[in-house]
Protein backbone atom coordinates (compact mmCIF):
# COMPACT_ATOMS: atom_id res chain seq x y z
CA UNK A 1 0.00 0.00 0.00
CA UNK A 2 1.39 3.16 -1.12
CA UNK A 3 1.52 6.63 1.22
CA UNK A 4 -1.00 8.06 -1.10
CA UNK A 5 -3.70 5.27 0.29
CA UNK A 6 -4.19 6.01 3.43
CA UNK A 7 -5.28 9.49 5.35
CA UNK A 8 -3.11 11.85 6.95
CA UNK A 9 -2.64 10.28 10.63
CA UNK A 10 -5.63 12.13 12.34
CA UNK A 11 -7.97 10.82 15.47
CA UNK A 12 -10.26 8.86 13.00
CA UNK A 13 -8.60 5.46 13.59
CA UNK A 14 -7.92 5.76 17.11
CA UNK A 15 -11.66 6.61 17.27
CA UNK A 16 -12.64 3.55 14.82
CA UNK A 17 -10.25 1.34 17.37
CA UNK A 18 -11.01 2.42 20.65
CA UNK A 19 -14.12 -0.40 21.43
CA UNK A 20 -11.46 -3.14 19.97
CA UNK A 21 -8.46 -1.80 21.84
CA UNK A 22 -10.76 -1.47 25.20
CA UNK A 23 -12.32 -4.41 25.15
CA UNK A 24 -8.54 -5.92 24.55
CA UNK A 25 -7.36 -3.90 27.11
CA UNK A 26 -9.65 -4.52 30.49
CA UNK A 27 -10.09 -8.61 29.42
CA UNK A 28 -7.36 -9.69 28.33
CA UNK A 29 -3.91 -7.38 28.81
CA UNK A 30 -4.46 -5.99 31.99
CA UNK A 31 -6.16 -9.14 33.55
CA UNK A 32 -2.93 -11.03 32.83
CA UNK A 33 -0.96 -8.31 34.70
CA UNK A 34 -3.51 -8.70 37.71
CA UNK A 35 -3.01 -12.75 37.54
CA UNK A 36 0.87 -11.58 37.37
CA UNK A 37 0.43 -9.57 41.09
CA UNK A 38 -2.39 -12.09 42.11
CA UNK A 39 0.40 -14.69 42.12
CA UNK A 40 2.18 -12.98 44.91
CA UNK A 41 -0.48 -12.90 47.13
CA UNK A 42 -1.66 -16.05 49.32
CA UNK A 43 -4.79 -17.87 50.08
CA UNK A 44 -5.57 -17.78 54.08
CA UNK A 45 -7.18 -20.65 55.59
CA UNK A 46 -10.65 -18.76 55.42
CA UNK A 47 -10.45 -18.55 51.97
CA UNK A 48 -10.12 -15.17 51.38
CA UNK A 49 -6.45 -14.13 49.93
CA UNK A 50 -3.69 -11.87 51.67
CA UNK A 51 -2.30 -9.28 49.70
CA UNK A 52 1.12 -8.54 49.82
CA UNK A 53 4.32 -9.51 48.09
CA UNK A 54 4.77 -13.35 49.13
CA UNK A 55 7.00 -15.99 47.17
CA UNK A 56 5.62 -18.98 48.68
CA UNK A 57 3.05 -19.87 45.27
CA UNK A 58 6.17 -19.34 43.24
CA UNK A 59 8.69 -21.65 45.20
CA UNK A 60 6.14 -24.09 45.70
CA UNK A 61 5.64 -24.16 41.19
CA UNK A 62 9.17 -23.93 40.76
CA UNK A 63 10.34 -26.54 43.08
CA UNK A 64 8.06 -29.11 43.16
CA UNK A 65 8.96 -31.85 41.17
CA UNK A 66 5.36 -32.96 40.92
CA UNK A 67 4.59 -29.26 38.64
CA UNK A 68 7.64 -30.16 36.53
CA UNK A 69 6.74 -33.34 35.45
CA UNK A 70 3.57 -32.76 34.85
CA UNK A 71 5.18 -29.70 32.93
CA UNK A 72 7.15 -32.04 30.97
CA UNK A 73 4.87 -34.46 30.34
CA UNK A 74 2.79 -31.98 28.50
CA UNK A 75 5.81 -30.94 26.34
CA UNK A 76 5.97 -34.42 25.38
CA UNK A 77 2.43 -35.45 24.79
CA UNK A 78 2.50 -31.71 22.79
CA UNK A 79 5.82 -32.45 20.92
CA UNK A 80 4.46 -36.25 20.09
CA UNK A 81 1.34 -34.88 18.70
CA UNK A 82 2.76 -32.58 16.45
CA UNK A 83 5.42 -35.08 15.40
CA UNK A 84 2.73 -37.09 14.24
CA UNK A 85 0.53 -34.29 12.64
CA UNK A 86 3.61 -33.66 10.63
CA UNK A 87 4.09 -37.88 9.22
CA UNK A 88 0.21 -38.27 8.85
CA UNK A 89 -0.10 -34.38 7.30
CA UNK A 90 2.51 -34.05 4.84
CA UNK A 91 1.26 -36.28 2.25
CA UNK A 92 -2.48 -34.96 2.43
CA UNK A 93 -1.22 -32.27 1.99
CA UNK A 94 0.43 -32.79 -1.15
CA UNK A 95 -2.01 -34.61 -2.87
CA UNK A 96 -4.74 -31.71 -2.30
CA UNK A 97 -1.70 -28.84 -3.58
CA UNK A 98 -0.69 -31.02 -6.50
CA UNK A 99 -4.57 -32.78 -7.37
CA UNK A 100 -5.59 -31.10 -10.40
CA UNK A 101 -8.85 -32.85 -10.87
CA UNK A 102 -12.28 -31.13 -9.60
CA UNK A 103 -12.09 -33.22 -6.54
CA UNK A 104 -9.79 -30.35 -5.18
CA UNK A 105 -11.93 -27.82 -4.15
CA UNK A 106 -14.37 -30.53 -2.06
CA UNK A 107 -11.12 -32.10 -0.33
CA UNK A 108 -10.37 -28.57 0.90
CA UNK A 109 -13.96 -28.11 1.90
CA UNK A 110 -13.59 -31.13 3.28
CA UNK A 111 -10.43 -29.71 5.25
CA UNK A 112 -12.23 -26.60 6.66
CA UNK A 113 -15.15 -29.09 7.92
CA UNK A 114 -13.22 -30.43 11.27
CA UNK A 115 -12.96 -26.65 12.32
CA UNK A 116 -16.26 -26.23 12.34
CA UNK A 117 -17.41 -29.77 13.98
CA UNK A 118 -17.50 -29.64 17.44
CA UNK A 119 -14.09 -30.17 19.27
CA UNK A 120 -15.80 -32.15 22.28
CA UNK A 121 -17.64 -34.42 20.14
CA UNK A 122 -14.89 -35.30 17.58
CA UNK A 123 -12.70 -35.95 21.52
CA UNK A 124 -15.44 -37.71 22.75
CA UNK A 125 -16.33 -39.31 19.30
CA UNK A 126 -13.43 -41.94 19.92
CA UNK A 127 -15.23 -43.38 22.95
CA UNK A 128 -17.55 -44.84 20.54
CA UNK A 129 -14.83 -46.53 18.34
CA UNK A 130 -12.45 -47.59 21.11
CA UNK A 131 -14.48 -48.06 24.69
CA UNK A 132 -15.20 -51.20 26.22
CA UNK A 133 -18.47 -51.46 24.18
CA UNK A 134 -17.01 -49.49 21.20
CA UNK A 135 -16.74 -50.30 17.63
CA UNK A 136 -13.10 -51.97 17.46
CA UNK A 137 -14.12 -54.21 20.28
CA UNK A 138 -17.52 -55.40 19.14
CA UNK A 139 -16.21 -56.50 15.98
CA UNK A 140 -12.54 -58.31 17.68
CA UNK A 141 -15.16 -60.25 19.88
CA UNK A 142 -17.04 -60.50 16.34
CA UNK A 143 -14.26 -62.14 14.95
CA UNK A 144 -13.05 -64.13 17.86
CA UNK A 145 -10.19 -62.36 17.94
CA UNK A 146 -10.54 -61.42 21.71
CA UNK A 147 -13.14 -63.70 24.14
CA UNK A 148 -13.59 -60.33 26.60
CA UNK A 149 -13.21 -56.35 25.94
CA UNK A 150 -10.43 -54.64 26.40
CA UNK A 151 -9.12 -51.43 27.92
CA UNK A 152 -7.75 -49.45 25.07
CA UNK A 153 -9.43 -45.77 26.44
CA UNK A 154 -7.80 -43.52 29.86
CA UNK A 155 -3.87 -43.60 28.48
CA UNK A 156 -1.41 -41.26 27.02
CA UNK A 157 -1.84 -42.94 23.81
CA UNK A 158 -5.25 -42.05 23.33
CA UNK A 159 -4.81 -38.75 24.65
CA UNK A 160 -2.02 -38.49 22.08
CA UNK A 161 -4.64 -39.92 19.33
CA UNK A 162 -7.35 -37.50 20.47
CA UNK A 163 -4.86 -34.31 19.97
CA UNK A 164 -3.98 -35.96 16.56
CA UNK A 165 -7.36 -36.02 15.58
CA UNK A 166 -8.14 -32.79 16.81
CA UNK A 167 -4.88 -30.73 15.29
CA UNK A 168 -3.91 -32.32 12.07
CA UNK A 169 -6.59 -30.40 9.98
CA UNK A 170 -4.11 -27.15 11.25
CA UNK A 171 -1.25 -28.53 9.83
CA UNK A 172 -2.70 -30.10 6.73
CA UNK A 173 -4.25 -26.62 5.79
CA UNK A 174 -0.60 -24.94 6.73
CA UNK A 175 1.29 -26.85 5.27
CA UNK A 176 -1.00 -27.43 1.81
CA UNK A 177 -1.29 -23.67 1.18
CA UNK A 178 2.78 -23.47 1.58
CA UNK A 179 2.72 -25.84 -1.32
CA UNK A 180 0.09 -24.51 -3.47
CA UNK A 181 2.10 -20.86 -3.73
CA UNK A 182 5.02 -22.78 -4.91
CA UNK A 183 5.85 -21.92 -8.97
CA UNK A 184 5.36 -25.37 -10.54
CA UNK A 185 8.28 -23.87 -12.77
CA UNK A 186 10.43 -24.45 -9.96
CA UNK A 187 9.88 -28.47 -10.52
CA UNK A 188 9.76 -28.46 -13.48
CA UNK A 189 13.01 -26.75 -14.28
CA UNK A 190 14.60 -29.18 -11.79
CA UNK A 191 13.57 -32.02 -13.77
CA UNK A 192 14.71 -30.58 -16.47
CA UNK A 193 17.95 -29.95 -15.09
CA UNK A 194 17.96 -33.92 -14.12
CA UNK A 195 16.51 -34.14 -10.72
CA UNK A 196 14.71 -37.30 -10.27
CA UNK A 197 11.12 -37.12 -9.03
CA UNK A 198 12.09 -37.06 -5.03
CA UNK A 199 15.09 -35.05 -5.77
CA UNK A 200 13.17 -32.31 -7.12
CA UNK A 201 10.78 -33.09 -3.90
CA UNK A 202 13.74 -32.94 -1.65
CA UNK A 203 15.84 -30.02 -3.40
CA UNK A 204 13.18 -27.83 -3.98
CA UNK A 205 9.30 -28.43 -2.95
CA UNK A 206 10.16 -29.79 0.29
CA UNK A 207 12.11 -26.19 1.57
CA UNK A 208 9.68 -24.05 0.27
CA UNK A 209 6.81 -25.97 2.09
CA UNK A 210 9.13 -25.06 5.42
CA UNK A 211 7.13 -22.11 6.49
CA UNK A 212 4.01 -22.98 6.14
CA UNK A 213 5.65 -26.94 8.14
CA UNK A 214 6.81 -24.84 10.48
CA UNK A 215 3.28 -22.37 11.16
CA UNK A 216 1.55 -25.76 11.31
CA UNK A 217 3.57 -26.78 14.04
CA UNK A 218 3.87 -24.20 15.76
CA UNK A 219 -0.44 -24.03 16.17
CA UNK A 220 -0.56 -28.03 17.09
CA UNK A 221 2.32 -27.47 19.51
CA UNK A 222 0.66 -24.53 21.07
CA UNK A 223 -2.70 -25.71 21.38
CA UNK A 224 -2.04 -29.22 22.31
CA UNK A 225 0.17 -28.06 24.93
CA UNK A 226 -2.89 -25.72 26.47
CA UNK A 227 -5.17 -28.55 26.11
CA UNK A 228 -6.85 -29.94 29.79
CA UNK A 229 -10.17 -31.04 27.90
CA UNK A 230 -8.88 -34.06 25.81
CA UNK A 231 -7.14 -35.22 28.52
CA UNK A 232 -10.00 -35.20 30.73
CA UNK A 233 -12.20 -37.29 28.10
CA UNK A 234 -9.70 -39.80 26.64
CA UNK A 235 -7.11 -39.79 29.48
CA UNK A 236 -6.74 -41.61 32.58
CA UNK A 237 -5.99 -40.09 36.19
CA UNK A 238 -2.19 -40.17 35.00
CA UNK A 239 -2.55 -38.21 32.20
CA UNK A 240 -3.21 -34.50 33.79
CA UNK A 241 -1.64 -31.88 31.79
CA UNK A 242 -0.37 -28.76 32.81
CA UNK A 243 -3.89 -26.80 32.09
CA UNK A 244 -5.35 -29.85 33.98
CA UNK A 245 -3.72 -28.48 36.96
CA UNK A 246 -4.49 -24.99 36.39
CA UNK A 247 -8.38 -25.79 36.26
CA UNK A 248 -7.73 -27.96 38.91
CA UNK A 249 -6.68 -25.21 41.22
CA UNK A 250 -9.01 -22.86 39.92
CA UNK A 251 -12.31 -24.75 40.03
CA UNK A 252 -12.05 -27.27 42.49
CA UNK A 253 -9.50 -26.09 45.44
CA UNK A 254 -10.34 -22.59 44.98
CA UNK A 255 -6.72 -21.29 45.36
CA UNK A 256 -6.56 -18.73 42.73
CA UNK A 257 -3.02 -17.38 43.68
CA UNK A 258 -1.27 -20.66 42.87
CA UNK A 259 -3.46 -20.99 40.02
CA UNK A 260 -2.39 -17.94 38.65
CA UNK A 261 1.27 -18.74 39.51
CA UNK A 262 0.35 -21.92 37.23
CA UNK A 263 -1.26 -20.22 34.65
CA UNK A 264 1.72 -17.41 34.23
CA UNK A 265 4.05 -21.18 34.19
CA UNK A 266 2.07 -22.26 30.78
CA UNK A 267 1.63 -18.77 29.28
CA UNK A 268 5.35 -17.75 29.53
CA UNK A 269 6.58 -21.61 28.66
CA UNK A 270 3.80 -21.50 25.23
CA UNK A 271 5.06 -17.70 24.84
CA UNK A 272 8.48 -18.16 24.39
CA UNK A 273 7.73 -20.62 21.88
CA UNK A 274 5.28 -18.18 19.79
CA UNK A 275 8.77 -15.78 20.11
CA UNK A 276 11.17 -18.20 19.10
CA UNK A 277 8.92 -18.93 16.11
CA UNK A 278 7.89 -15.33 15.39
CA UNK A 279 11.82 -14.22 15.83
CA UNK A 280 12.43 -16.82 12.33
CA UNK A 281 9.35 -16.81 10.35
CA UNK A 282 7.11 -13.72 11.40
CA UNK A 283 3.69 -14.15 12.43
CA UNK A 284 2.41 -13.10 8.98
CA UNK A 285 2.63 -17.02 7.96
CA UNK A 286 0.18 -17.69 10.32
CA UNK A 287 -2.23 -15.31 9.18
CA UNK A 288 -2.00 -16.95 5.38
CA UNK A 289 -4.44 -19.84 6.41
CA UNK A 290 -7.44 -17.15 6.76
CA UNK A 291 -7.43 -15.84 2.65
CA UNK B 1 11.71 -44.52 -19.26
CA UNK B 2 10.73 -46.27 -15.85
CA UNK B 3 10.24 -43.30 -14.22
CA UNK B 4 6.51 -42.92 -15.41
CA UNK B 5 5.54 -46.16 -13.96
CA UNK B 6 7.33 -44.79 -10.69
CA UNK B 7 5.44 -41.88 -10.72
CA UNK B 8 2.35 -43.38 -11.72
CA UNK B 9 2.31 -45.83 -8.22
CA UNK B 10 4.00 -43.44 -6.14
CA UNK B 11 0.85 -40.87 -6.80
CA UNK B 12 -1.77 -43.62 -6.05
CA UNK B 13 -0.16 -44.39 -2.96
CA UNK B 14 -0.38 -40.44 -2.02
CA UNK B 15 -3.76 -40.64 -2.98
CA UNK B 16 -4.31 -44.19 -0.91
CA UNK B 17 -2.55 -42.27 1.96
CA UNK B 18 -4.88 -39.13 1.55
CA UNK B 19 -8.05 -41.02 1.51
CA UNK B 20 -7.09 -42.95 4.80
CA UNK B 21 -5.95 -39.48 6.77
CA UNK B 22 -9.74 -38.37 5.56
CA UNK B 23 -11.41 -41.35 7.09
CA UNK B 24 -9.44 -40.95 10.15
CA UNK B 25 -10.61 -37.55 10.04
CA UNK B 26 -14.23 -38.29 9.92
CA UNK B 27 -15.27 -41.55 10.70
CA UNK B 28 -15.42 -41.12 14.10
CA UNK B 29 -17.62 -38.47 13.92
CA UNK B 30 -19.71 -40.48 11.44
CA UNK B 31 -20.17 -43.10 13.60
CA UNK B 32 -21.58 -40.55 16.35
CA UNK B 33 -23.99 -39.85 13.72
CA UNK B 34 -24.97 -43.41 12.82
CA UNK B 35 -25.33 -44.30 17.02
CA UNK B 36 -27.72 -41.21 17.21
CA UNK B 37 -29.92 -43.44 14.95
CA UNK B 38 -29.75 -46.61 17.12
CA UNK B 39 -32.65 -48.47 18.57
CA UNK B 40 -30.51 -50.31 20.81
CA UNK B 41 -31.41 -49.23 24.61
CA UNK B 42 -27.71 -48.67 25.44
CA UNK B 43 -26.47 -46.60 22.54
CA UNK B 44 -23.50 -49.55 21.67
CA UNK B 45 -22.86 -51.64 19.32
CA UNK B 46 -24.17 -53.98 17.74
CA UNK B 47 -26.95 -51.56 15.85
CA UNK B 48 -30.58 -53.12 16.70
CA UNK B 49 -32.52 -51.00 13.79
CA UNK B 50 -32.36 -47.47 13.01
CA UNK B 51 -34.91 -44.85 15.36
CA UNK B 52 -35.26 -41.53 16.17
CA UNK B 53 -35.96 -42.08 20.04
CA UNK B 54 -32.76 -40.63 21.28
CA UNK B 55 -33.87 -37.65 19.31
CA UNK B 56 -37.26 -37.46 21.22
CA UNK B 57 -36.05 -37.45 24.33
CA UNK B 58 -33.69 -34.81 23.59
CA UNK B 59 -36.18 -32.80 22.76
CA UNK B 60 -38.53 -33.57 26.01
CA UNK B 61 -35.08 -33.10 27.91
CA UNK B 62 -35.47 -29.85 29.61
CA UNK B 63 -31.58 -29.07 30.55
CA UNK B 64 -30.80 -29.79 27.06
CA UNK B 65 -33.18 -27.66 25.65
CA UNK B 66 -32.59 -24.60 27.64
CA UNK B 67 -28.38 -25.45 27.01
CA UNK B 68 -29.58 -25.04 23.27
CA UNK B 69 -31.17 -21.47 24.23
CA UNK B 70 -28.56 -20.57 26.37
CA UNK B 71 -25.87 -21.49 23.17
CA UNK B 72 -27.51 -19.89 20.66
CA UNK B 73 -28.26 -16.78 22.26
CA UNK B 74 -24.69 -16.38 23.50
CA UNK B 75 -23.04 -17.46 19.92
CA UNK B 76 -25.44 -14.81 18.13
CA UNK B 77 -24.45 -11.64 21.05
CA UNK B 78 -20.63 -12.86 20.63
CA UNK B 79 -21.34 -12.76 16.68
CA UNK B 80 -22.86 -9.38 16.79
CA UNK B 81 -20.89 -7.60 19.46
CA UNK B 82 -17.28 -9.13 17.79
CA UNK B 83 -17.69 -8.66 14.35
CA UNK B 84 -18.51 -4.66 14.98
CA UNK B 85 -15.32 -4.08 16.79
CA UNK B 86 -14.00 -6.56 14.52
CA UNK B 87 -14.96 -4.42 11.16
CA UNK B 88 -14.34 -0.37 12.89
CA UNK B 89 -10.88 -1.77 13.90
CA UNK B 90 -10.06 -3.63 10.43
CA UNK B 91 -11.52 -0.21 8.68
CA UNK B 92 -8.46 1.92 11.23
CA UNK B 93 -5.52 -0.69 10.76
CA UNK B 94 -6.20 -1.35 6.67
CA UNK B 95 -7.60 2.56 5.64
CA UNK B 96 -5.62 4.65 7.81
CA UNK B 97 -1.49 5.22 8.61
CA UNK B 98 -0.59 5.91 12.39
CA UNK B 99 1.78 5.18 14.63
CA UNK B 100 2.12 2.11 16.55
CA UNK B 101 0.20 0.12 14.07
CA UNK B 102 2.45 -2.76 14.31
CA UNK B 103 1.86 -2.83 17.69
CA UNK B 104 -1.80 -2.60 17.43
CA UNK B 105 -2.09 -5.52 14.59
CA UNK B 106 -0.42 -7.96 17.33
CA UNK B 107 -2.29 -6.84 19.98
CA UNK B 108 -5.55 -7.73 18.59
CA UNK B 109 -4.09 -10.74 17.52
CA UNK B 110 -3.04 -11.64 20.77
CA UNK B 111 -6.13 -13.12 22.06
CA UNK B 112 -5.62 -16.61 19.82
CA UNK B 113 -1.42 -16.19 21.02
CA UNK B 114 -2.46 -16.68 24.73
CA UNK B 115 -3.44 -20.24 25.43
CA UNK B 116 -6.58 -20.00 25.91
CA UNK B 117 -6.95 -21.36 29.60
CA UNK B 118 -4.58 -18.83 30.64
CA UNK B 119 -6.65 -15.73 28.97
CA UNK B 120 -10.03 -18.07 30.99
CA UNK B 121 -8.03 -17.60 34.21
CA UNK B 122 -6.94 -14.39 33.55
CA UNK B 123 -10.64 -12.82 32.75
CA UNK B 124 -11.86 -14.71 35.41
CA UNK B 125 -9.94 -13.45 38.48
CA UNK B 126 -9.86 -10.34 37.28
CA UNK B 127 -13.32 -9.74 37.05
CA UNK B 128 -14.03 -11.54 39.93
CA UNK B 129 -11.20 -9.34 42.06
CA UNK B 130 -13.33 -6.07 40.23
CA UNK B 131 -16.74 -8.29 42.50
CA UNK B 132 -18.42 -9.53 38.92
CA UNK B 133 -18.86 -12.63 39.27
CA UNK B 134 -19.57 -15.78 36.81
CA UNK B 135 -22.27 -14.92 35.27
CA UNK B 136 -24.10 -14.49 31.40
CA UNK B 137 -22.08 -11.07 31.02
CA UNK B 138 -18.62 -12.94 31.68
CA UNK B 139 -19.09 -15.44 29.34
CA UNK B 140 -20.09 -12.93 26.76
CA UNK B 141 -17.39 -10.91 27.11
CA UNK B 142 -14.72 -13.79 27.29
CA UNK B 143 -16.41 -15.76 24.11
CA UNK B 144 -16.02 -11.62 22.50
CA UNK B 145 -12.42 -11.87 23.12
CA UNK B 146 -11.65 -14.85 21.75
CA UNK B 147 -13.89 -14.56 18.62
CA UNK B 148 -12.15 -10.54 17.95
CA UNK B 149 -9.37 -11.87 16.13
CA UNK B 150 -10.46 -13.82 13.86
CA UNK B 151 -13.27 -11.58 12.85
CA UNK B 152 -9.88 -8.78 12.37
CA UNK B 153 -8.21 -11.33 10.19
CA UNK B 154 -10.92 -11.97 7.86
CA UNK B 155 -12.32 -8.53 7.38
CA UNK B 156 -8.65 -6.97 6.74
CA UNK B 157 -7.87 -9.78 4.60
CA UNK B 158 -11.18 -8.60 2.14
CA UNK B 159 -10.88 -4.66 3.27
CA UNK B 160 -7.27 -4.90 1.62
CA UNK B 161 -8.57 -6.48 -1.89
CA UNK B 162 -11.00 -3.60 -2.25
CA UNK B 163 -9.71 -0.84 -4.11
CA UNK B 164 -9.52 2.89 -2.57
CA UNK B 165 -11.12 4.89 -5.31
CA UNK B 166 -14.24 4.03 -4.44
CA UNK B 167 -14.33 5.61 -1.70
CA UNK B 168 -12.97 8.45 -3.05
CA UNK B 169 -15.46 8.57 -5.60
CA UNK B 170 -18.42 8.72 -2.85
CA UNK B 171 -16.09 11.11 -1.22
CA UNK B 172 -15.60 13.61 -3.84
CA UNK B 173 -19.21 13.34 -5.09
CA UNK B 174 -20.10 15.02 -1.48
CA UNK B 175 -20.72 11.64 0.64
CA UNK B 176 -19.40 11.95 4.33
CA UNK B 177 -17.58 9.58 5.56
CA UNK B 178 -20.22 7.97 7.50
CA UNK B 179 -22.24 7.84 4.32
CA UNK B 180 -19.37 6.15 2.70
CA UNK B 181 -18.77 3.50 4.71
CA UNK B 182 -22.37 2.68 4.79
CA UNK B 183 -23.24 2.73 0.94
CA UNK B 184 -19.65 1.98 -0.58
CA UNK B 185 -17.11 -0.20 1.42
CA UNK B 186 -19.67 -1.99 3.82
CA UNK B 187 -21.44 -3.32 0.77
CA UNK B 188 -18.10 -4.53 -0.79
CA UNK B 189 -16.55 -6.21 2.40
CA UNK B 190 -20.18 -7.77 3.03
CA UNK B 191 -18.84 -11.41 2.62
CA UNK B 192 -16.18 -11.03 4.85
CA UNK B 193 -18.36 -9.04 7.42
CA UNK B 194 -21.00 -12.43 6.85
CA UNK B 195 -17.98 -14.68 7.24
CA UNK B 196 -16.78 -12.93 10.45
CA UNK B 197 -20.19 -13.25 11.99
CA UNK B 198 -20.50 -16.86 10.92
CA UNK B 199 -17.02 -17.99 12.19
CA UNK B 200 -17.41 -16.25 15.69
CA UNK B 201 -20.90 -17.53 15.88
CA UNK B 202 -19.63 -20.91 15.45
CA UNK B 203 -16.41 -20.33 17.40
CA UNK B 204 -18.70 -19.59 20.73
CA UNK B 205 -21.55 -22.34 19.83
CA UNK B 206 -18.72 -24.48 19.85
CA UNK B 207 -16.03 -23.04 23.20
CA UNK B 208 -15.31 -25.46 26.05
CA UNK B 209 -12.26 -24.42 27.22
CA UNK B 210 -12.96 -21.10 28.37
CA UNK B 211 -17.02 -21.45 29.49
CA UNK B 212 -15.87 -24.06 31.65
CA UNK B 213 -13.98 -21.42 33.62
CA UNK B 214 -17.24 -18.65 33.27
CA UNK B 215 -20.20 -20.43 33.45
CA UNK B 216 -22.56 -19.75 36.38
CA UNK B 217 -23.05 -22.56 38.41
CA UNK B 218 -26.67 -24.16 36.88
CA UNK B 219 -25.83 -22.64 33.13
CA UNK B 220 -24.73 -25.20 30.71
CA UNK B 221 -24.36 -24.33 27.02
CA UNK B 222 -24.42 -26.97 24.61
CA UNK B 223 -20.59 -28.46 25.00
CA UNK B 224 -20.26 -27.90 28.47
CA UNK B 225 -23.89 -30.15 28.87
CA UNK B 226 -22.17 -32.79 27.15
CA UNK B 227 -19.37 -32.41 29.01
CA UNK B 228 -21.35 -33.12 32.10
CA UNK B 229 -23.00 -35.93 30.75
CA UNK B 230 -19.85 -38.38 29.57
CA UNK B 231 -18.99 -38.17 32.90
CA UNK B 232 -21.15 -40.46 33.91
CA UNK B 233 -20.70 -43.14 31.11
CA UNK B 234 -21.68 -42.23 27.15
CA UNK B 235 -25.61 -42.32 26.40
CA UNK B 236 -27.23 -42.76 23.29
CA UNK B 237 -28.56 -39.32 24.00
CA UNK B 238 -24.72 -37.88 23.76
CA UNK B 239 -24.64 -39.46 20.44
CA UNK B 240 -27.83 -38.09 19.23
CA UNK B 241 -27.29 -34.53 20.90
CA UNK B 242 -23.50 -34.80 19.11
CA UNK B 243 -25.52 -35.19 16.01
CA UNK B 244 -27.39 -32.26 16.55
CA UNK B 245 -24.22 -30.66 17.52
CA UNK B 246 -22.97 -31.59 13.99
CA UNK B 247 -25.21 -30.59 12.17
CA UNK B 248 -25.53 -27.27 13.41
CA UNK B 249 -22.13 -26.55 13.39
CA UNK B 250 -21.39 -27.67 10.19
CA UNK B 251 -24.45 -26.84 8.31
CA UNK B 252 -24.88 -22.89 9.61
CA UNK B 253 -21.21 -22.58 8.07
CA UNK B 254 -21.89 -24.48 4.81
CA UNK B 255 -24.90 -22.04 4.39
CA UNK B 256 -22.70 -19.29 5.20
CA UNK B 257 -20.30 -19.96 2.35
CA UNK B 258 -22.50 -20.38 -0.35
CA UNK B 259 -24.77 -16.94 0.85
CA UNK B 260 -21.27 -15.47 1.01
CA UNK B 261 -20.41 -16.63 -2.78
CA UNK B 262 -23.63 -15.21 -4.02
CA UNK B 263 -23.14 -11.84 -2.24
CA UNK B 264 -19.39 -11.98 -3.42
CA UNK B 265 -20.61 -12.98 -7.08
CA UNK B 266 -23.20 -10.28 -7.08
CA UNK B 267 -20.67 -7.53 -6.28
CA UNK B 268 -18.80 -8.39 -9.25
Amino acid sequence: MSASDVDAPGARPWILMSPALAAVAMLLVIPVCFIAVYSFWLRTAVGSEQVGFYLDNWIEVLTDPFYRDILFQTLRIAAASTLLCITLGYVPAYFIARSTTRHKAVLILLLMLPFWISYIIRTMSWINILGVSGALNVFLLWLGVISEPMQILYNEGTVILGLVHFLLPFMILNIYVSLDGIDGNLVDAARSLGCTGWQAFREVTLPLSLPGLAAGSLLCFVLGAGTYITPMILGGPRDAMFANLVFETIITQLDWPLGSALSLVLLVVLGSVVMLYSRFAGIGQLAKSFR
Amino acid sequence: MSGGQNIVTSWSLIRAFTILIYLFMFLPVAVVVLLAFNANQFGSFPMEGLSLRWFVELWNNDAIVRAFKTSVLLGSLTAAVSTTLGVLTSLALVRYDFRGKGLITTLMIAPILVPEVVLAVALLLFLRWLEMPKSFPLLLLGHVIFTLPFVVLIVQARLVAVRRDYEEAALSLGANAFHTFREVTLPLIMPAVFAGVIFAFTISFDDVTGTLFWKPGGVETVPTQIFAMLRNSISPEINALGAVMVVVTVAVPLLGVSIARRMAAALR
